[in-house]
């Protein structure tokens, strides 16, 4: 089936997500939707898959104008969507899941749980999925559920098959499979929308490329295009994230972390045996794959989420944290930059100057006994505002209310204002414009230069190059190898899928 | 449009869009539902209606005199009465509403904390039983000079209900169990043992035991003064209320204490990573809102000089939830909103009087908060713009004031 | 939940075990070692029942110190269960809790007789109301939305059954009205929630304020100036089904009642095949667990959630009117009492599960009816402690075994997108 999207425009509020969008998917073709996060990629295909209303536009399948009013409507007319967050219910199993929507039944409306099942397995013969229709989904491994997705599309006759961003989730070598999937998949007539940020699996897999970039196609590119020419496109100047920064001048270890485990909030060994140590004056970075067990090490640094018990320790500035709490951490001089933070960072609905004491409102420089000191609350965050460059109307404005960027350089100014000696910056830059990339880069920068400790974890492999002093590779709640930042992207790239160097 | 213009009419939108403005449309809407079940219930007005078509006249006439009857009869009752000969018994009625909304206003204040909290505390009713419990054993079964039995009691009021509130917010942090449950499961297992304790002259009964449940009165020493003398029946529980309205606002809005409590209600996970227990913090939360509810139960027992009875608790920990969510929770509100509730059982008697059923104040108290409830309700309702991203108020009352503000 | 640390591998369960050995040794010690000296007589047939059964003399210590051993010995089989991470039975428990209640029932009619028919039956009448509430409850519950407002749609259709059948004469019409009123609240809370995007909780607790406010109003306007002919229903007839009302015990119990115990007793089951055997239930739960996916594949979760709240608010309705008409005739001031609250009770202490919701309703059930008659046999039983039971077994299944039961996922939380 022919797929196109003729101006599709989508504003939320005063952002303009989507700026008159056209797409054209040819049958048995893989498309790639190739973008930063944050270029407005989800929002299209949210469009397209009827979640959202689009502004202006049109969507056209096999040149016939569609008119969807919601989800139903697209899936009715062939288009089948893999979403980055999985639509599945954890409680229910792999054939009610599938089932859901267009349920087999019997008499009384009944469910069929036969011919549910027998579904799941035709198609998973099919293509070699391999899934149990009677497992639970809370079971199965992301890989797996992932492929109950694309059954899920596929049962529904899907003729147009939306990926987003798939491969966030995955390892390697799952991800390896998948483009396979996705290959039989074209071969057998449906066409593919693939979007990523990646380049690599763009060059792999891909028939075409369009690139979008703060909503709008910035341009189309064949696979053969250099990677340097698609990440100029992506990225709207040429790809210049080195940072120049001095020879780092190394200290004392402020960090220590031997042989540390921790589960995830599935019950799964998410950190598994890992030992570093990051020195004052260094910038230590974890890159790997999302999912390989970074964001828990960030969380049993910070406190938030325990280690095994009885193995490993934690010592910070020469002092035993392991069993100490978030707040004695952050005492000792623990700074940290969640990678959610909406979720971990701020509080949305305070004011920029009640976040900027978010983490000090016991015995500090905001406080008098136990009020608030407002004085010295305003004039510190008025300074922070203004150092940090927060662009703001006041100091009395909801966090919720400033950009990504600018509530990312709140959450910085915060950190790096409080005295610290280690700095934990989980995914600095998600969603943060460019401009504010930089400055925060910088910032992380200065304060190496500063003599402090800083730990970098982050899954753009660019970010890791352009900071790291070294490099450790995370897989699978290893650490695989701790490497120079001379190492190669091959090099890097092995690591991260788990072959040791 | 000059951009004077431009900032008035923006001004005007945040007005129109604020808080207040809803409330008090609420408010009147309440009134508006409260008069319609009164004109329906009314028998001329229903016999005009038969000849509605002919003499509409005396269908809206009729209306109007049994609304105004009725809400008449509240203002005389509730706020000053005008046909009274003396001056004491013309603004008898304001104290009385200051005595009815007393109680009213400190459970009100603790239920805000925990609305604040983002808690759902429901058991008003159980920690205000627990503090009559406590307050009822002080005050009956000790002798003590008037200037260490009354602080004794009501400090003991407020350790019962404290201990009844903070026990629900262990249960939570440690089990994850939902407060709701607990809270409501709780006000019920305090009802039947407050009922339990009255029924056995060993622990709280009268000594004139005479088969019901019921408490002896307090003892003379454990009683709240009378405020005004002899002719009115105000009591010092009214200052009570007032202080602890003052203590409730320093501490949600001055204090760090506060900042943590609001912290965690608006985002528990940016709060646990800004190293503060939220267990604990949930604790803190039910164990201090239990305490206001504590000194409404210190109210209700050192107030009267009658035995307490099992429904001792005159649903005040209902009754606190509407106030609570009237006013906001914040303290100016429930301030305000304690004290038109306590207007509406101050008025009751005089509308019996007058035949017009008091009850249907509880359909305004009810209709009134149901507007409350859903803000998009009222927008919608009224074509009021959505509240605004930009602060123009608060520039201009920067500009007014000119200090750093209680932010 | 905060403590997710513990892992599945390393979650053993030996709570329940512990309480139930707790719970044992309590009935060994004070029904059997500390009992009471004398004859409890279990009467099984009432005296015009067509098969009569022979009363059942027992010793009220022997009894406790029986049942008591019983119990310890299945504590100590669950134990081991335990030990081999194994789960103990649901029909355990059931036997487990029904020897106590034999023990409690024997000790307190020391010397007396044990009518356990007329027991049985009225628990079950009693439990109806809350039975039907906790079927609306589980409605609301199974689709994401919390429903506190059970309270104010009991009393609605309480109020209305009285009403529209004292007025029409007809019970027809007044089952009707009380199911209409009971839906005309849930499309209250309904709207609230769905459109309105109001906190669940505090829509309920206003509207049993509202709903509590309006039946008081009218009562004392309307009802009370004019009983006769608009407060004085009576009560549905009493229906005997042939045969299996002449089985013993059973047949009086269950087959001879009125409809609306009839209609409980249908609609629980039915309720179960709907929630779980069916496309409708299926759909249901996706949109109580993950309304976004649910949206994904097509399926409306306002008009879903709408629906089955309406259709909940029709049970609870229902559970009114077998107040007034049901059982106790005309309608009085607040005579729900609090029994909404406990069909929210009911509905977590059945785990989101109609049929063991309505097992833990017919505990709140008999646990009334054993207040009234442990006040006639036992006089001087502190029988408020009978009367909080239920709500401490309430607090104690979610404090203890709160990671068990799973609500559903989405529960109180307004559904938005775009």
């Amino acid at each position: 089936m022919k797929l196109e999207l003729r101006g599709i425009t989508k504003r939320f509020g005063t952002l303009v997500a989507n700026d008159s969008i056209d797409l054209t998917v040819n049958p048995g073709e893989i498309h790639a939707l190739l973008g930063e996060n944050g270029a407005g990629k989800s929002t299209l295909m949210n469009v397209l898959y009827g979640l959202y209303t689009a502004d202006e536009g049109q969507i056209l399948l096999d040149d016939k104008p569609q008119d969807f009013d919601g989800p139903g409507d697209a899936m009715a007319a062939g288009i089948g969507m893999v979403h980055q967050h999985f639509m599945l219910i954890p409680v229910f199993t792999v054939a009610e899941n599938v089932a859901l929507g267009h349920e087999p039944t019997k008499a009384l409306g009944a469910l069929d749980t036969a011919k549910a099942r027998q579904q799941v397995i035709e198609i998973s013969e099919r293509f070699g999925f391999n899934v149990d229709p009677d497992a639970l989904v809370e079971d199965l491994p992301v890989g797996v559920q992932q492929r109950v997705e694309i059954i899920k599309a596929l049962s529904r006759d899907a003729k147009v098959l939306v990926l987003d961003e798939p491969t966030a989730v995955l390892t390697p070598q799952e991800t390896d499979e998948l483009m396979e999937i996705m290959r039989q998949l074209a071969s057998s007539g449906t066409s593919i929308v693939f979007i990523t940020h990646k380049l690599r699996e763009v060059k792999e897999v891909a028939d075409t490329i369009t690139v979008i970039r703060l909503g709008k196609v910035v341009g189309s590119a064949s696979p053969n295009a250099s990677t340097s020419e698609l990440a100029s496109l992506m990225v709207g100047r040429e790809v210049e994230l080195t940072i120049s920064k001095k020879q780092a001048e190394v200290g004392d270890v402020i960090l220590k972390v031997e042989d540390i485990a921790a589960l995830d909030d599935r019950g799964q060994r998410a950190v598994d045996g890992v030992s570093f140590e990051v020195r004052g004056g260094e910038v230590l970075a974890v890159a790997g794959v999302q999912g390989n067990g970074q964001t828990e090490l960030a969380e049993v640094l910070l406190g938030l989420r325990s280690s095994l018990s009885g193995r490993g320790h934690i010592e910070l500035t020469g002092q035993d944290v392991t069993e100490a709490s978030v707040r004695a951490r952050l005492d000792i001089g623990l700074g940290y930059v969640p990678e959610d933070r909406k979720k971990d960072g701020l509080v949305s609905e305070f004011t920029i100057a009640e976040n900027m004491m978010l983490n000090a409102s016991y015995k500090s420089r905001f406080t008098k006994g136990l009020s608030i000191n407002f004085p010295a609350r305003a004039k510190i965050s008025a300074d922070l505002v203004k150092e940090f460059d927060v662009r703001t109307p006041s100091i009395d404005t909801p966090a919720g209310n400033l950009s990504g960027g600018n509530q990312q350089k709140v959450v910085v100014a915060r950190e790096l204002s409080r005295d610290v000696n280690l700095l934990i910056a989980a995914q600095p830059t998600r969603g943060v414009d460019v401009g504010s990339i930089e400055f925060i880069h910088e910032q992380i920068i200065s304060e190496r230069d500063a003599g402090k400790a800083v730990l970098l974890i982050s899954t753009e492999l660019d970010e890791v190059l352009a900071l790291a002093d070294r490099i450790a590779v995370m897989y699978r709640g290893k650490i695989v190898g701790i490497v120079e930042p001379s190492a190669t992207r091959e090099q890097l790239g092995k690591l991260m899928a788990g072959v040791s160097a | 449009m000059s951009n004077n213009e431009d900032r008035f009419s923006q001004a005007l939108k945040e007005i129109l869009a604020g808080g207040f403005t809803r409330t008090i449309i609420s408010v009147i809407l309440g009134f508006l539902v409260g008069a319609l079940f009164m004109i329906g219930s009314n028998p001329e007005f229903i016999e005009s209606l038969g000849y509605f078509f002919s003499r509409p006249a005396d269908a809206l006439g009729a209306a109007w005199s049994v609304v105004n009857e009725g809400y008449g009869a509240l203002f005389k009752g509730a706020i000053y009465n005008g046909d009274a000969d003396t001056f004491v018994k013309a603004i008898k009625p304001m104290t009385e509403t200051l005595r009815l909304g007393a109680p009213l206003i400190l459970a009100g204040l603790g239920l805000g904390l925990t609305f604040r909290v983002g808690l759902f505390n429901i058991g008003g009713t159980g920690q205000l039983i627990t503090g009559l419990i406590f307050a009822v054993f002080v005050a009956t079964r000790m002798e003590l000079p008037f200037f260490l039995h009354l602080p004794l009691a009501i400090i003991a009021a407020v350790v019962g209900a404290t201990l009844l509130g903070a026990l629900v917010g262990f249960l939570k942090a440690r089990t994850g169990a939902h407060e709701v449950i607990l809270t409501i499961m709780f006000n019920y297992i305090m009802l039947y043992f407050f009922t339990f304790l009255m029924r056995d002259p060993a622990l709280l009964q009268e000594q004139a035991a005479t088969g019901n449940p019921k408490a002896d009165p307090a003892a003379e020493t454990a009683l709240l003064p009378l405020l005004l003398g002899d002719e009115f029946k105000l009591h010092w529980g009214i200052i009570l209320a007032i202080v602890a309205v003052f203590v409730f606002w320093w501490l949600m809005e001055r204090s760090t204490i506060g900042f943590r409590l609001r912290m965690v209600g608006y985002n528990p996970d940016a709060a646990r990573a800004a190293g503060i227990n939220v267990e604990r913090t949930y604790v803190l939360a039910m164990g201090l809102s239990a305490a206001f509810v504590g000194l409404a139960a210190a109210n209700q027992a050192l107030g009267t000089q009658f035995g307490l009875t099992p429904s001792a608790h005159a649903n005040i920990g209902f009754d606190a939830i509407t106030v609570a969510l009237l006013g906001g929770s914040n303290a100016p509100g429930i301030l305000l909103a304690g004290l038109l509730f306590g207007a509406f059982k101050a008025g009751s008697p005089s509308m019996q009087v007058l035949g017009v059923s008091p009850e249907v104040l509880g359909i305004v108290q009810g209709a009134i908060v149901l507007f409350i409830a859903a803000p998009p309700l009222i927008r919608a309702m009224f074509r009021l713009p959505k509240p605004q991203t930009t602060n123009v108020l608060g520039e201009i009352r920067d500009r007014i004031f000119r200090k750093g503000g209680a932010k | 939940m905060s403590i997710v640390e513990l892992s599945k591998e390393e979650r053993i369960g030996f709570k329940s075990p512990f309480i139930m050995g707790g719970l044992g040794l309590l009935v060994l010690v004070f029904f059997g070692l500390l009992g009471r000296e004398g004859d409890s007589t279990f009467l099984l047939s009432r005296k015009d029942d067509v098969v009569q059964l022979p009363e059942l003399p027992v010793d009220s210590s022997t009894l406790g110190l029986v049942s008591g051993l019983l119990m310890l010995a299945i504590a100590s089989y669950s134990f081991v269960l335990a030990r081999q991470n194994r789960k103990s039975p649901m029909w355990l428990a059931v036997i487990f809790g029904l020897l106590g209640v034999v023990a409690l029932l024997g000790w307190l009619a020391t010397g007396n007789t044990i009518p356990v028919a007329f027991i049985a039956g009225t628990a079950l009448v009693l439990a109806v109301p809350i039975m039907l509430g906790a079927m609306g409850g589980l409605m609301c519950e199974r689709v994401g939305i919390t429903n506190i407002a059970i309270e104010a749609q009991l009393l609605t259709g309480a109020f209305l059954a009285a009403v529209v059948a004292s007025i029409t004469d007809s019970y027809t019409l007044g089952i009707i009205a009380a199911m209409i009123g009971g839906a005309l609240v849930s499309m209250v809370l309904a709207v609230f929630s769905i459109k309105f995007l109001a906190q669940q909780i505090i829509v309920g607790v206003v509207l049993n304020v509202l709903i509590i406010g309006i039946t008081n109003f009218l009562y004392q306007q309307w009802l009370t100036e004019d009983a006769e002919n608009v407060n004085f229903p009576g009560t549905l007839d009493i229906i005997k089904i042939p045969v299996l009302s002449d089985i013993p015990v059973i047949g009086p119990v269950i087959f001879e009642n009125r409809i609306t115990v009839f209609a409980a007793l249908v609609i629980v089951p039915t309720l179960y095949f709907v929630l779980f055997k069916t496309k409708l239930g299926l759909r249901a739960r996706a949109v109580g667990e993950h309304p976004l996916a649910a949206d994904t594949v097509g399926i409306s979760v306002a008009r879903t959630r709408f629906w089955w709240v309406t259709i909940g608010g029709m049970s609870a309705g229902l559970g009114g009117a077998a107040m007034t008409i049901g059982g106790g005739g005309a309608f009085g001031r607040e005579m729900a009492g609090g029994l909404g609250f406990i069909a929210l009770a009911v509905v977590i202490l059945g785990r989101w599960h109609p049929i063991s919701a309505a097992f833990a309703a017919l505990l709140f059930g008999f646990s009334i009816i054993l207040r009234i008659w442990a006040n006639q046999v036992s006089p001087g039983f502190p029988t408020d402690f009978i009367a909080m039971v239920p709500y401490a077994v309430t607090i104690i299944a979610v404090v203890a075994f709160v990671g068990q039961s799973r609500p559903p996922k989405a529960l109180a939380i307004p559904y938005t997108k775009g």
